[in-house]
């Protein structure tokens, strides 16, 4: 009986450590899914609404910040160490680099 | 307390090391779909036979599919937390919508190849078709195995006869289901949504 209220003690406070290592609740969840439905939404617009030169920027941006919300905070990656990140991004720009530099070659960005 | 010690093992580094597996392999993926979208961004524009992007493309549908999968990351991340929380019930309930969703989402994308199939867009028809159902392609195949790991799950959680801590083991399946949901993200804007 001690050793299993014990042992419940000890799953609670692994609970609570885990919520202060992630940072999140639910509805704080549910709060980042309706933003990236929204700039989803904002996204689907720019091919009905002429956003003139803004067009292209306006639609990277948006595909950024999409992408940054679901890795930080879908991911975890804002609240976990910071190797984590390092082995993440390092892939991720890695991969930038090479294709950019394997597009200039075919004078993608100058068409 | 270390990561490592929040989830119940240790390590000599003092972080999980399923986890910095995990990130790893998830880098290295970026390389993997990295490959295939600058191709397709490269031969977009080369229709020599065949039907032309902006003439295949059905914008509304595939916003629904894009949403229905932005969506599973929700559930998915519900199915982390009642983990953590040691919910059971609340983790399998979230587990089996994600792979719903995730089974809506394919079952889409299968739609659509058919359609752009019956319009003239077979793989050889063009460097654009071939590059479209390479990239697509390829997305459709690691969600699909996504779901069947999400189905895995469930089924072992059933039985528990889950190896280590189910949390992490959650999390670790979120983590590679997100991963996916990024990925179409980014092929969202750079193929349905940016004109050749």
């Amino acid at each position: 009986m001690t050793t299993d209220t014990t042992h419940k003690a000890a799953g609670t406070e692994l609970a609570e450590n885990h919520a202060e290592t992630h940072g999140m609740s639910n509805a704080g969840y549910i709060r980042i899914a309706a933003i990236l439905a929204a700039i989803t939404a904002l996204e689907v617009s720019t091919v009905y609404i002429d956003f003139g030169p803004f067009f292209l920027p306006a639609l990277l941006i948006m595909m950024a910040v999409k992408f940054i919300m679901v890795v930080s905070y879908f991911m975890h990656l804002k609240f976990d160490n910071k190797i984590f990140s390092f082995m993440f991004y390092a892939g991720l720009i890695l991969a930038v680099g090479v294709y950019a530099a394997f597009l200039a070659t075919f004078k993608f960005f100058i068409q | 307390m270390t990561d490592a010690a929040v989830h119940g093992h240790e390590s000599s580094t003092g972080i999980s090391n399923i986890k910095l597996g995990m990130w790893t392999f998830l880098g290295s993926e970026c390389l993997l779909f990295g490959g295939l979208i600058s191709t397709y961004m490269l031969y977009r524009g080369r229709v020599t036979g065949g039907p032309r992007p902006a003439q295949i493309f059905d914008i509304p549908f595939t916003s629904v599919s894009s949403f229905v999968l932005l969506m599973s990351s929700l559930t998915m991340v519900l199915a982390v937390s009642a983990a953590h929380k040691s919910e059971d019930k609340k983790t399998n309930l979230w587990l089996t919508v994600t792979a719903l969703l995730g089974a809506t989402f394919v079952g889409g994308q299968v739609y659509e190849f058919t359609a752009f199939y019956n319009e003239g867009l077979g793989f050889s028809t063009s460097l654009f078709g071939s590059s479209f159902y390479t990239l697509t392609g390829f997305h459709g195949v690691h969600v699909t195995v996504g779901i069947i790991m999400l189905m895995a799950l469930v089924g072992i959680f059933k039985r528990s006869e889950v190896p280590g801590k189910k949390a992490e083991v959650v999390e670790m399946i979120g983590l590679y289901w997100h991963f996916v949901d990024i990925v179409w993200i980014i092929i969202f804007t750079l193929v349905y949504l940016i004109p050749v």
